[in-house]
């Protein structure tokens, strides 16, 4: 029986086991970011430790920058943080990609920009969100902060292995229907706790022809449905992505290639579940209420507590409706917004902003609405401005802001104000994520995060664009 | 760097009614900006202690008789959401030194270990047995026996209680935090390191 990816590049890295029976596992990039890096730099003097390979650990600032006057925080804390994090880097030799760099972004957007994700390699950064670089076919994970100072001290981390689900996406996407849907879907089927104990392999025809933006936007979504870490199989375009990319070595190209896609899962691999969905059965998703699992698509009606199948359910949707403030069995559809945000790890990257640019033309975002577009990283933001988009944003009324994590949570100026509603391209819709306690968040894809600014209220992108099936990408 | 075992924790406990609390109610997010854990405890559970005015509602820790809890007692899916060590680390600077819940979040369980700070698994009942107790006399001492997988008050309760056996097996040899494991193997990794091509 052959091996998944996940296992060959989990017994590839395998140091040894430890006295309580857990795996010591090689990391191969450490990447940090300015909010649980510092208590661990700060552990490491404690015990007077140095980072074992400095080389190896890749830094920068996306948390609490601000998304205007980026390198001027008024927070004192946030400018403390920034500091921090520069006075670790120069301490312990460590490449940091700061605001003036030209290179700086959010931490998941910049790894694999740089070519610093890599297939077959294994990952961690101290933010749920790593899962992200497993579109390489890279095993990413969130750590805690002790973890972090372990990997910095010894580039090994104690783990227990996990069990693999392959979930098989078949057949065509409709249009108007993107990676964020898909996965959301995904999420809404196996629910948030659904992956707990799993790392996920998404495979099947609709992976495949993903572009790689889409496939960070799927795997980033992974801990939403409860699973570590996700990845999709290193193909020719992983290759093809990675080909020129700064910290990719092109000295002997093919012969890396060739080990890149040696760790694409065997075709007899063995799966501890395998899930199987069709494409054309997915909509546009929506979530209606407080966990990334309560999606339903665009043409359905919120949850009713009165059909849940049992008294946990039904008390379940009963307070994410309070929190809400939305009717059970109304339409999603025509519930209004008033902030938009197109961003984050999930939707802030180069072909997430030129989707969207293609139907805003000629539209205006509603009156009464804020809707902010915020590039991933600084390179984001340069290729943007040289294709023109930030004039089509900003035409249409949207504001066009410097690159960080902004709007996805409530570390930076950028943040809802009391019940406020934002339709938002991030990742999570826990109660007061965006800043606010009391702030409502539905996730959507970015051309639906578009669509609802422009009509002021949540709407089907598919009518309103008249999205058409050659306007649709994969 | 030996570390101690912990056998067991003890002191007098709280009960914080409700389930799924997750990481963001235990320290709410903005609390993060720090660059260090040690200022945290004040503001464990802050959004639910303090009102949108600053004034103390009547949350369990604002309740004198159990200012010095140093056990947490709760339901369902404590310390899910992020995978935020802000979370574990600001209930230990706060003073709690154990946690006894219906059930616990995966990445908050294995950073509370990771921090010597023992969370045990009971049933629902157990745990409203328990929490009746506690709040019938607020000075109950609590203990959580991690050796005998047992927990017991002053008050003659004794109910079992569960943990993986690999956090349980850290505790009690003292190798809770596994740092000085993972060093000790620098041969290793310096193979592996060059075996691999990351060096
Ligand atoms: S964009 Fe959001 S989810 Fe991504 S790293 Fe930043 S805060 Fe975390």
């Amino acid at each position: 029986m052959g091996k998944s990816l996940f296992q060959k590049v989990w017994d590839a890295h395998t140091v040894g086991t430890i006295s309580d029976g857990r795996k010591q596992l090689f990391i191969g990039t450490h990447l940090i970011h300015e909010v649980t890096s510092p208590q661990a730099f700060g552990m490491l003097r404690d015990l007077g430790l140095k980072v074992k390979f400095p080389q190896r650990t890749f830094a920068t600032v996306d948390h609490i920058v601000p998304t205007i006057n980026q390198d001027a925080p008024q927070d004192p804390l946030a400018a403390e943080m920034m500091q921090a994090l520069r006075a670790n880097a120069d301490d312990f030799g460590v490449t940091y990609f700061d605001l003036s760099s030209g290179k700086q972004g959010i931490v998941h957007v910049v790894g694999p920009e740089q070519g610093i994700t890599q297939p077959g390699t294994t990952i961690a950064c101290g933010d749920s969100h790593t899962a992200t670089h497993g579109a390489f076919g890279a095993i990413a994970f969130g750590i805690g902060t002790t973890q972090v100072r372990d990997v910095l001290a010894t580039q090994t981390l104690a783990l227990e292995e996990l069990k693999v689900r392959r979930i098989e996406v078949n057949g065509d996407l409709r249009p108007g229907v993107y990676a964020k849907d898909v996965i959301l879907h995904i999420i809404r089927l196996l629910g948030a706790k659904g992956g707990i104990g799993y790392a996920y392999e998404y495979a099947g025809e609709v992976f495949d022809r993903m572009s790689m933006e889409e496939r960070m936007t799927v795997c980033n979504m992974s801990i939403e449905g409860g699973a570590r870490c996700g990845y999709v199989n290193p193909d020719a375009k992983t290759v093809a992505y990675l080909h020129g990319r700064p910290y990719v070595d092109m000295t002997d190209f093919s012969a890396t290639a060739a080990r890149w896609l040696s760790f694409a899962s065997d075709s007899d691999a063995h799966y501890d579940d395998v899930i199987s969905l069709n494409a054309a059965d997915i909509e546009p998703t929506v979530t209606w209420g407080i966990s990334p699992d309560h999606g339903i698509f665009i043409s359905e009606s919120i949850p009713d507590p009165a059909t849940a199948s049992t008294p946990l359910e039904k008390a379940s949707i009963e307070e994410a409706l309070a929190y809400m403030k939305l009717d059970a069995g109304a339409p999603i559809k025509g519930v209004k917004i008033d902030v938009a945000f197109i961003g984050s790890c999930t939707n802030g990257r180069i072909s997430d902003f030129r989707e969207v640019a293609k139907f805003i033309q000629g539209h205006h975002v509603a009156p009464g609405v804020q809707a902010l577009v915020v590039p991933g990283s600084q390179i984001v933001a340069i290729q943007c401005e040289q294709e023109g988009l930030p004039e089509i944003f900003r035409a249409a009324g949207f504001e066009w802001r410097g690159a960080g994590c902004s709007m996805c949570l409530a570390m930076n100026p950028d943040k809802l104000v009391g019940d406020q509603l934002c339709a938002s391209s991030s990742n999570r819709n826990f109660k007061g994520r965006q800043g606010s306690s009391t702030g409502r968040t539905i996730l959507m894809s970015p051309v639906m995060v578009a669509a609802a600014a422009i009509k002021g209220s949540i709407t089907d992108a598919r009518e309103l664009f008249d999205l058409t099936p050659s306007a649709s990408i994969a | 760097m030996a570390l101690e075992p912990v056998p067991s924790v003890l002191g007098s406990a709280v009960f914080i009614p409700g389930a799924d609390i997750d990481t963001d109610r235990i320290i709410p997010a903005r609390f993060m900006k720090c660059v260090t854990f040690d200022g945290l405890g004040e503001f464990a559970f802050y959004d639910v202690r303090f009102d949108e005015h600053g004034a103390k509602t009547n949350h369990p820790l604002n309740d004198a008789r159990f200012a010095h809890a140093s056990i947490l007692v709760a339901g369902v899916n404590f310390g899910c959401g992020s995978s935020r060590e802000h979370a574990p680390q600001s209930l230990r600077k706060y003073g709690f030194n154990g946690v006894i819940a219906e059930s616990f979040a995966e990445i908050f369980y294995g950073n509370s270990t990771t921090l010597a700070m023992p969370c045990v698994i009971a049933s629902a009942a157990d745990v409203a047995t328990l929490r009746d107790e506690i709040e019938a006399d607020p000075d109950t001492v609590v203990t959580i026996d991690v050796q005998a997988l047992r927990v017991r008050t002053s008050g003659g309760l004794d109910i079992p209680v569960a943990m993986p056996d690999s956090a349980r097996e850290a505790l009690l040899s003292g190798r809770w935090d596994p740092i000085q494991e993972l060093l000790d193997n620098d041969a290793s990794i310096d193979a592996k390191a060059v075996e691999l091509g990351y060096v």
